[in-house]
């Protein structure tokens, strides 16, 4: 535990804010001492994370910070110069780990629901597939539009295809790199609560890379604090459901987040 | 006026400056404002190729002119399309053999028509060289840059999602690279005609290019003026077969959208 959790803990003492896992708590993944270097320069070290089943973690930091770099490692789309990463389901089962990006990454040749298929490659087939696309379409909004070209849709309804495709293998951990980065501010809200309701219906492990403090505190149970490549904070949000967006409570988290990452 | 008509004047509005200067050629021939014997009026080249038609001298011809341009065509086109394919996705490929094919692509193929004549003679594989040569470049020009150009986002995307690598090329790299390799195939459908035509107004016995040669000898400017005419919408029917092909395959780009 840092410094700053203590100092955390100190004022606001009701509800301990220091992150403290559930009992019952299965670990989905787990990052043990990782370290990440590009050509020499480290982008992060010693990083020890665990994240239970079905918990919502936002990871915050400034640009360079290695935030996007920790998404990646556990996507798998990198692999950690030391250190490992555990994850709790099978190592057969790697699909269950989904990536979603700032840009939406359609491909513009194939129609929305033909996109949201490429989320069932080696998974379904033809008919079912087909069926199963149209459903988690329409469970992001969408649902008259799988016969559309990528093209025709706007900002936020991509983004809304590419969770779609995300989903529609039944994830286990679904990382996020600044999605909702690139949409406009009200597209935004939207989308965190469609995030959060699809969240909480699906219950699998959300960890959520963001730059936005608000966003990160009004959707995760747990903020971490990315500085410089190591955890700075690690801070617990125990906040009910539904939030609402710049209530007391959410300011008092962000404002402590805040001063961490601008050592106030 | 209603959406159907309109889009008829749209698509014949491209005929009206044609129309318009057959008619002035005619009415100027008429008036005795052009000589015959430098440009023979349109209607004078119509009974031309009537009577070719009727003869069965005109069919003959193109059908012999056609195949010729289409075989060189379908060897060239392959040859390219295939090293394109190979050096846009294989580094190792690339390395080998790119250096030696720009080189390649340096000479003007038509520079080549004496040796191809030493080589071949006059007979069917030296224009069939000739034309697959000169289409083989765009195309696999084309084909390679459209492969270099696919986004690296939604390959990685594809990897992502555990595409294997046939799926991977069948269902990112070769959409991704289909506008730029229709670019090429309309480029490749010019120089398939212009080569052919070459070569047959030297060195032919058959075909179009000959069938001009011939009209030249004795003084037939009507036929002469007739071929011309013929490479034109020969050119402009290649050219929409390409656009109408590249319509269908291509209905996802904003480009082709009309709604």
């Amino acid at each position: 535990m840092t410094a700053a959790t203590v100092t955390a803990r100190k004022s606001y003492s009701t509800t301990a804010p220091a992150y403290t896992p559930a009992p019952q708590g299965k670990v989905s993944f787990s990052f043990r001492n990782v370290a990440k270097q590009f050509g020499g320069k480290a982008v992060l070290q010693g990083i020890n994370l665990d994240v239970y089943e079905g918990q919502f973690v936002a990871v915050i930091g400034k640009s360079g910070c290695g935030k996007s770099t920790l998404l990646r490692l556990l996507a798998g789309l990198d692999k950690p110069t030391s250190g490992e990463i555990v994850t709790g389901v099978l190592e057969d089962d790697q699909k269950r780990t989904r990536i979603m990006f700032q840009e939406p990454r359609l491909l513009p040749w194939a129609r929305v629901a033909a996109n949201v298929g490429v989320g069932l490659t080696g998974i379904e087939k033809g008919e079912t597939a087909r069926k199963k696309s149209l459903e988690i379409l329409a469970e992001v909004g969408l649902a008259d539009r799988g016969g559309e070209w990528p093209s025709v849709l706007s900002g936020g309804q991509r983004q809304r295809v590419a969770l779609a495709r995300a989903l529609v293998g039944h994830p286990s951990i679904l990382a996020l790199d600044e999605p909702l980065g690139a949409l406009d501010a009200l597209t935004r809200i939207e989308m965190q609560q469609l995030l959060e309701r699809i969240w909480l219906a699906k219950k699998f492990t959300a960890v959520l890379v963001t730059h936005d403090v608000a966003e990160a505190v009004s959707l995760a149970d747990r903020v971490v604090v990315i500085d410089s490549g190591r955890i700075a904070l690690d801070l617990a949000i125990p906040v009910e459901r539904p939030r609402r967006h710049a209530s007391p409570e959410l300011a008092f988290f962000e404002r402590q987040i805040l001063d961490q990452l601008y050592n106030r | 006026m209603s959406r159907a008509l309109r889009s008829i004047g749209r698509s014949t509005l491209g005929w009206l400056l044609p129309a318009l200067l057959l008619a002035g050629w005619e009415g100027a021939s008429r008036a005795g404002l052009i000589p015959a014997n430098v440009l023979p009026a349109p209607s004078a080249v119509g009974e031309a190729f009537w009577k070719l038609l009727l003869s069965g001298e005109l069919i003959e011809n193109i059908r012999i002119s056609t195949l010729r341009a289409l075989s060189g065509f379908l060897v060239g086109g392959s040859i390219g399309f295939a090293l394109g394919l190979a050096n846009g996705l294989s580094a190792l490929s690339r390395e080998l053999t790119d250096t030696t094919l720009q080189m390649i692509r340096n000479i003007p193929h038509l520079a080549l028509i004496p040796l191809v004549i030493l080589w071949f003679g006059i007979d069917e594989e030296a224009k069939l060289f000739l034309v697959a040569l000169g289409v083989f470049f765009p195309i696999y020009v084309n084909t390679l840059l459209g492969i270099q150009g696919v986004d690296p986002q939604l390959v990685e995307m594809g990897r992502i999602y555990g595409m294997s690598r046939t799926q991977l090329f069948v269902r990112v790299i070769l959409p991704g690279a289909l506008p730029s390799i229709f670019v090429g195939l309309r480029y490749a459908l010019g120089i398939m005609w212009l080569t052919l035509i070459v070569a047959e107004t030297i060195s032919a016995s058959s075909g179009l290019g000959y069938m001009a040669m011939q009209a030249r000898e004795f003084l037939l400017i009507d036929v002469v003026v007739l071929s011309i005419l013929i490479y034109a919408l020969l050119g402009k029917l290649a050219d929409s077969l390409a656009r109408f092909l590249e319509r269908i395959s291509l209905q996802w780009h904003p480009a082709f959208q009309t709604v």
